[in-house]
């Protein structure tokens, strides 16, 4: 008898016995053979100040300064122990544990800094800043992702969180200005962004409309309405309409001296201090309480909830309302915190990445906000390199956080799942 | 133990113009099991839908202890002590049995803070005093179907349930399961649930009902007792005389021109889903398989036809390898082959009758003409089918997906028998038809065995493996348990259904 006609990819592996995947150890090897030859081999002869501390800080530490070419090739015997134990693992049929990964990204991306400030005509960084910037460019980020999870959690697709970051910016900023204060114009952003969502909500939950079709329209819709509103109202009296008053900051005396996490998560705007307490709160809400329950059996099995008593489409409104106005706060923070005005398109796809934040966060808001900083960390990577004039050609630069997604949402955290129910409407009987 | 007495007074529904319930009446009596019997699509689980709030009767009151009732949605329905369990469980999968059974009425503390601990308590004490077995913290979608069951009855006994209403419970339990359920059903009697038990199996209707209404076309036919004939009942339920057996003549196996050796398919999770089987069927016999769904039965069919992936092993055709080829080159061997899901994979039914016909003709002579179409030919072929299977259609030009289930089935069997055949495949060839229709479907297969091809029945229902087969394959997580000569005692092929080779001993590894 003739056997295996048919192409059966992996065929020579073991087709009884359970295997772990070989992608993580596979993957792992490869980019330490990477990190040995470049950034070890080829690494640059030049020593990469790391500082820690600002000059004006209480404490200030000395900076970290690592020799180019002898410190990529210490990482990267790093990187290669911890690959060669993640395969030990798979040969004895173990999968590797969830730090590893997590662990080998950290390494991996620092021998990363040390190679490219190593070989950069300033080779200094401010690793205090690098990672305090990371944070500011993540919040918009964060807001978004956690409307994405808010909207996916109960079943339905949120395509249009960058419409609602566009549109919580623009509101902001004419708010803030018209009014002269920046709270009431962070009050409209999530008016602004909610108001996005409800059209979301209305279309998909109520006319069964194509949710990405509606999500995809609404972006174009808004992307278009503000920035009509931009040249016909803003642009001409700018004085009048766009010189929205910043959001303070307000550090917390003390805690945000301490070195490197003191300006992170003590030194926020109203905003940032929002930001952690959005995470925490969503968080809770989804996994222990009442109300999470229910929103995750919407989003899971409609039908199930609903011969409990539970009323589906008017939990999928108001939920998808709720994301619309987090991602409206999330948009105030271009106008009223990192930008002082608002710009057509100010948000520049920001929304499509927190989209990639929630995936890669494989829908949890704890997750969502990890993928959020690391996104933000590839954005503010991009814009210091170009500062202090790596080898590294900008265009290059700027695809970086793009490339992260890609990575991040396709290979390396495996097979996750949505919500069962998520883009799907529901239709009783 | 309070109880309720329920009744049903004028019940219709009508979806546009068509009428799913005309003018119900339907009392159940406290402390009783009273079985509504009837076809698929007879309504039946309609009228519960209406009973459980889910729909709103389009005429007709719900009384419950004396009480006019209207309920506004299962929620209401709840509250005045009735307890459904759909034929499709309602549980989340990824939730613990905790949880899906707080879902609706959770105990939580300040803030909303869910705690468990209460639901866990019930459950366990339910669980105990039925003799369920159920572990509040197990996930739902790790759970065995007839556990899964149990849970959903806990659901409705936690919320107080007077009145149960079981809709076809036993379509996805082995014999085995379904006489535990059974066992569940007069455990909860005598406790004064009363239960409503909706089913089309003549044979579990008779062994635990204390009354059985028969339902035809949304309008109630009459009572029957319990000790009424299956012959009977099957008339009631259809509306004319129907006979039950076939009375097939003895198969006259020839040379066995299918083989199937070794056969594998691999899951995505790596798991094998169909694992090592080997079997062969003669020409002018049938091979039933027979096993509990989701045991590899759709895997099977479909990787001899060619639309599974990882597949390993060797299927011939009269010496001719069919691992490996394309699905068209598969049918061109001679292969006809009935899906399970027929108006998901079987038909394209926004299609009109006639273009179904010939969705696999559709680009050969005399169908097709240059690159075109002959219109002509195909509506000429689709008359003579019609008449040929008596497939009940307004014209050829009405799309196949308004039809009923049985001539929907009947478009896909005129099709697939329409070309000359070395080997037919027919999986559920009689799911959701009407009796009327399976005699006739029964016969056409028969037929096709008699014709000398070899015929390969895949089954869930054990009467009809009973009813057409010459061996029994039995399928249990994707092995094959054993094959069995027809006429093998029920028990013995229910024990197979659960993994017990016949020979005694389980075949667990």
């Amino acid at each position: 008898m003739t056997t295996a006609t048919k192409p059966a990819p992996g065929a020579a592996g073991p087709t009884t016995a359970l295997r772990p995947s070989l992608k993580v150890p596979v993957s792992l090897g490869v980019l330490s053979l990477v990190a040995l030859v470049f950034f070890g081999f080829l690494g640059p002869g030049k020593t990469a100040e790391m500082k820690i501390s600002e000059q004006g800080d209480a404490i200030v530490l000395p900076a970290l300064q690592i020799p180019g070419q002898a410190g990529g090739i210490v990482l990267a015997i790093l990187l290669l122990a911890m690959a060669a134990y993640s395969i030990y693992l798979w040969n004895r049929g173990e999968r590797s544990p969830k730090w590893l990964p997590i662990a080998f990204a950290v390494v991996f991306v620092f021998a990363l800094l040390v190679w490219i400030v190593a070989g950069a005509r300033e080779p200094s960084i401010s690793l205090a800043g690098l990672i305090a910037g990371s944070v500011t460019l993540a919040v918009p980020l964060v807001f978004g992702s956690l409307s994405g999870v808010l909207c996916e959690r109960v079943g339905v697709v949120n395509i249009a969180i960058e419409g609602q970051l566009l549109g919580g910016a623009f509101t902001a900023a004419l708010v803030a200005t018209v009014t002269h204060n920046a709270y009431i114009g962070l009050l409209a952003a999530a008016a602004a962004g909610a108001l996005v969502s409800m059209v979301l909500a209305v279309f998909s939950i109520k006319y069964l409309v194509n949710q990405i079709i509606v999500g995809v329209v609404l972006n174009v819709l808004v992307s278009g309405l503000t920035g009509f509103l931009f040249g016909t109202v803003m642009a001409p009296d700018k004085e009048l309409f766009n010189t929205p008053p910043r959001l303070d900051i307000l550090p917390i005396p003390l805690l945000s001296d301490i070195p490197l996490i003191g300006p992170i998560l003590f030194e926020q705007s109203v905003a940032g201090y929002l930001m952690y307490v959005a995470v925490a709160v969503v968080w809770v809400g989804l996994f222990k309480t009442r109300w999470g329950l229910r929103v995750r059996a919407v989003g899971e099995h409609p039908q199930a909830a609903d011969t409990l008593g539970i009323n589906v489409n008017a939990t999928r409104f108001w939920n998808v309302t709720l994301g619309g106005a987090i991602a409206g706060i999330g948009g105030a923070i271009f106008t009223l915190v990192t930008i002082d005005s608002f710009t057509k398109e100010i948000s520049g796809g920001r929304g499509f990445i927190a989209l990639a934040a929630l995936i890669f966060g494989r829908w949890n808001p704890i997750g969502a906000f990890l993928a959020s900083l690391l996104f933000g960390f590839a954005y503010n990577l991009q814009s210091i390199l170009g500062i202090i004039g790596t080898p590294v050609p900008s265009q290059f630069m700027a695809m970086l956080p793009y490339l992260v997604t890609i990575f991040a949402v396709a290979g390396l955290v495996g097979r996750s799942r949505p919500p069962a129910a998520s883009g799907i409407p529901y239709v009783k009987g | 133990m309070g109880v309720v007495k329920l009744e049903l007074k004028g019940i219709s529904k009508a979806f546009g113009s068509f009428y799913a319930n005309q003018d119900i009446d339907l009392v159940v009596e406290p402390g009783q099991i009273h079985c509504l019997l009837g076809e698929n699509g007879a309504g039946k689980s309609t009228l519960m839908n209406v009973l459980y709030g889910l729909y709103e009767p389009t005429a007709g009151q719900i009384v419950v202890d004396g009480q006019p009732r209207s309920f506004r949605g299962p929620g209401d329905a709840m509250a005045a002590g009735i307890g459904m369990v759909h034929q499709h469980f309602m549980l989340v999968p990824v939730f613990t049995v905790a949880e899906n059974v707080a879902l609706g009425a959770e105990p939580a503390g300040p803030g909303g803070i869910l705690n468990l601990e209460k639901t866990r308590r019930k459950i366990r004490e339910i669980s105990e005093r039925y003799g369920f077995d159920v572990d509040p913290d197990a996930l739902v979608e790790d759970l065995p179907v007839g556990v899964q069951q149990r849970v959903e009855i806990i659901k409705a006994l936690v919320r107080n349930a007077k009145v149960l209403i079981l809709d076809e419970p036993t379509a996805v339990l082995t014999p085995q399961e379904t006489d535990e359920l059974l066992d569940i059903m007069r455990q909860l009697k005598a406790s004064g649930t009363s239960i409503v038990f909706i089913s089309h199996k003549l044979r579990e209707v008779k062994a635990v009902s204390d009354v059985i209404t028969v339902i035809r076309r949304g309008k109630v036919v009459g009572d029957a007792p319990p000790t009424a004939s299956p012959t009977e009942l099957a008339s009631m339920m259809v509306g004319r005389p129907v006979s039950l057996s076939l009375n097939k003549a003895a198969a006259q196996p020839g040379e066995r021109t299918f083989v199937v050796r070794d056969l594998t398919v691999r899951a995505a999770n790596g798991t094998n889903v169909v694992d090592g089987i080997s079997f062969d069927i003669a020409r002018g016999e049938i091979l039933a398989v027979a096993g509990v769904q989701g045991n590899g039965q759709t895997e099977l069919t479909e990787a001899i036809l060619g639309v599974q992936d990882h597949v390993s092993g060797s299927v011939t055709l009269e010496g001719k390898e069919l691992l490996g080829l394309p699905v068209k080159e598969v049918l061109r061997s001679g292969v006809g082959f009935v899906p399970e899901d027929r108006s998901h994979d079987g038909l394209v039914g926004p299609f009109s009758v006639a273009e179904n016909l010939v969705l696999d003709l559709y680009d050969r002579a005399p169908f097709a003409k240059g690159v075109g179409m002959s219109p002509a030919k195909v509506a000429e072929n689709a008359a003579a089918k019609i008449k040929e299977f008596d497939i009940r259609t307004p014209s050829v030009g009405s799309a196949a997906g308004t039809l009923s289930g049985g001539n929907q089935q009947k478009v896909v069997m005129a099709r697939e028998l329409s070309r000359p055949l070395r080997l037919f495949i027919a999986s559920q060839p009689t799911r959701g038809v009407d009796v009327g229709s399976v005699e006739f479907l029964h016969r056409r297969i028969v037929a096709e065995r008699d014709a000398g091809t070899p015929v390969m029945i895949v089954s869930t229902e054990l009467d009809e493996v009973a009813e057409l087969a010459d061996r029994i394959a039995v399928l249990y997580k994707g092995k094959l348990v054993g094959i069995v000569p027809a006429g093998t005692p029920r028990d013995t092929l229910g024990l197979m259904m659960a993994g017990v080779s016949p020979e005694g001993g389980s075949d667990d590894n």
